[in-house]
C-alpha cells in the first residue's frame, strides 16, 4: 500500500486529559476520546511525515507491538476519524497551512 | 455513562479545570432590568492579556471555553480573540445578545467552528423583550441574528430568564424557540448587582410560582422522577461535592479576577498578577472550595434533600456562609417535592423564605 500523510482538521476541538486526546467535532457533535497510542498518532500528525514513519517512530519505538499489526491498527484509526472529518488524509504531503 | 461525562468526571476526580468560562466585558448594549452586571469599563483586560489567558488555559487543560459578557461584540477585538480561542483548538461557547449579529458575523462564526452560540431572549413580545432590555427594537434584532445563525449551520440556544416581567410569556417563548428550530433553557435565577444594590431581587417570580413551572411537562418531562421525594442520603451522597465550581471549572472577569464560578464572587486570585495555573493549584480560596464535602455542610448535610438537591455554593456564600445553605435552592427542593426542607425547619417554617438577603461581587474587592 502506498504511503499515505495525515493532518488534524482545524475544525475540531482537541485536548489532552490524563494521556488521553479528548476530540469534539462540533458539526456533527461527536466527541471521542482517544487511547494514548492513538494519541500519539494524533499529535504527530502534521501532514507532512508518512503514516508508516509516524508508526515506526512513535508507536513501535515506544509500545511493544509488532509491526505489521501497528501498521494495521493505525490505518484503520486513520479512516474512521477521517470518515469523521477529523483527520485529513491525502497520499501527499499536505501544504503547511493544512495541519495548523 | 457518555464519554463526555465520563471525561468532566475524570477531569473533575483529578483537579484539571477543564471548563472556564471568561468574561471579556461586561460593557453592553443592553440594560436589562435584571442585570447584576456593572457596565463602566473599569480597565479590562487587553487583547494581548487575553491572548495570554487563553494560552495558559490551554496549558492547563481547559477543553471548553465560553466566552461571554457584558456583550461580547463590545469589544472590537472580539474575533481576533475568539480566532485565538480556535487556534488553541477550545471548544467554544458564545453568550450574546445577538443584537450585533448580522449574516457576515454568521458566516465568521461558522467559518470558526464555534460550537453554540446562546442567546438572551425573554419573550415572544417584542414589547416584553424590548421592556426587560430597555433598548428599542433589540427583539426584532436579535430574533434575526438567530435567523441568521441558523441558516448558517450553527448551534443556537436561547436562554430566558424567568422573572416577574415575562413570567406569562414562558410557553410563548419556549414556542418560538421551537418554531426557529432552536434549544430553549430556562433559568428563574436572580442575583444582586454588584454594588450589593438588592432591587433587583423584586424581580424574582414567587416562589409558589415554582410549582408550576416544575410541573409543566414541556418543561420537565420525567415529572415523576424529578419530582419524587428524596431517597435518604447514603455514605456515598454526603462523601459527594456541591457541583463542579473550583473542581473542574472557574469563571474569569474581564479584569482577570479568577472565581469558582460566575455564581461565586469568591476572590482566588487575578491572572494580570499570577499564572492561572497557580492560582488554580495554589490559592487557599480554592481549595477550600475544593475541600467541602456534603458532611461538612451546616443544615445541608442533615437534610433529606441534600443527596437532589441543586443545592449552590456560590448563592451560599452570597448568602454569608459557603458551607450553609442556598435558600434558591431549598425553594426549588421544596416546590419541586413537597418535602420541607432542613433550612425551612430549622427556622420553623412552612413555606421557604422567598428572598435571602444576598451580597454580590463588589468591584473594589474584585480587582484588588
Ligand atoms: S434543600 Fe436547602 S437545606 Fe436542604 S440540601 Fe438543599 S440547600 Fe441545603
Amino acid at each position: 500500500m502506498p504511503d499515505i500523510y495525515i493532518a488534524r482538521s482545524s475544525a475540531i476541538a482537541a485536548r489532552i486529559l490524563a494521556g488521553e486526546m479528548m476530540i469534539m467535532n462540533s458539526a456533527d457533535s461527536t466527541f471521542f476520546t482517544l487511547n494514548e497510542v492513538a494519541t500519539a498518532i494524533w499529535q504527530a500528525a502534521d501532514g507532512r511525515t508518512p503514516l508508516s514513519q509516524i508508526v515506526r517512530e512513535h508507536i513501535c519505538g515506544q509500545y511493544d507491538v509488532e509491526a505489521g499489526q501497528a501498521q494495521a491498527d493505525a490505518e484503520q484509526f486513520v479512516a474512521d476519524l477521517s470518515h469523521h472529518g477529523i483527520l485529513l488524509v491525502s497520499d501527499r504531503p499536505f501544504a503547511p497551512q493544512a495541519s495548523a | 455513562m457518555s464519554l463526555m461525562i465520563e471525561a468532566g468526571q475524570k477531569a473533575f476526580d483529578l483537579g484539571v479545570p477543564i471548563a472556564v468560562h471568561l468574561d471579556v466585558t461586561y460593557r453592553c448594549n443592553e440594560r436589562c432590568v435584571h442585570c447584576y452586571l456593572d457596565h463602566d469599563d473599569h480597565g479590562e483586560m487587553t487583547t494581548a492579556e487575553i491572548k495570554s489567558v487563553l494560552d495558559q488555559l490551554a496549558d492547563a487543560g481547559v477543553f471548553f471555553l465560553t466566552l461571554s459578557g457584558g456583550e461580547v461584540f463590545m469589544r472590537r477585538d472580539f474575533f481576533e480573540i475568539l480566532e485565538h480561542a480556535r487556534r488553541l483548538l477550545f471548544v467554544v461557547k458564545i453568550k450574546t445578545n445577538g443584537v450585533m449579529i448580522g449574516a457576515a458575523e454568521a458566516e465568521r462564526l461558522r467559518a470558526l467552528n464555534v460550537d453554540t452560540i446562546q442567546i438572551s431572549l425573554y419573550s415572544h413580545r417584542p414589547e416584553v423583550h424590548d421592556a426587560i432590555t430597555k433598548l428599542p427594537h433589540s427583539f426584532e434584532r436579535t430574533v434575526k441574528a438567530i435567523r441568521f445563525l441558523r441558516d448558517h449551520g450553527l448551534r443556537v440556544t436561547i436562554a430566558n430568564v424567568l422573572m416577574t416581567a415575562n413570567l406569562a410569556d414562558q410557553s410563548g417563548a419556549q414556542k418560538l424557540a421551537a418554531d426557529l428550530g432552536v434549544h430553549y433553557t430556562l433559568d428563574p435565577t436572580i442575583t444582586p448587582m454588584m454594588d450589593g444594590d438588592l432591587s433587583v431581587l423584586a424581580l424574582r417570580i414567587p416562589g409558589e410560582e415554582l410549582e408550576d413551572v416544575f410541573r409543566n411537562p414541556a418543561l420537565v418531562p420525567n415529572q415523576e422522577e424529578f419530582c419524587a421525594p428524596p431517597k435518604p442520603p447514603s455514605d456515598a451522597d454526603l462523601e459527594g461535592y456541591s457541583c463542579s465550581a473550583g473542581h473542574s471549572f472557574c469563571y474569569i472577569s474581564p479584569y482577570g479576577d479568577v472565581f469558582p464560578c460566575v455564581q461565586f464572587p469568591l476572590p482566588t486570585g487575578n491572572v494580570r498578577r499570577q499564572n492561572f495555573l497557580d492560582i488554580w493549584n495554589g490559592s487557599p480560596q480554592m481549595r477550600e472550595v475544593r475541600s467541602i464535602q456534603a458532611r461538612d455542610l451546616t443544615t445541608c448535610s442533615s437534610c433529606s434533600h441534600v443527596s437532589t438537591c441543586t443545592r449552590c455554593p456560590g448563592l451560599a456564600y452570597m448568602e454569608g456562609n459557603m458551607r450553609g445553605p442556598s435558600t434558591a435552592d431549598c425553594e426549588k427542593s421544596f416546590y419541586r417535592t413537597g418535602v420541607p426542607t432542613a433550612n425551612m425547619l430549622q427556622q420553623g417554617l412552612s413555606r421557604p423564605r422567598t428572598t435571602a438577603p444576598l451580597v454580590q461581587i463588589r468591584l473594589a474587592a474584585a480587582s484588588a
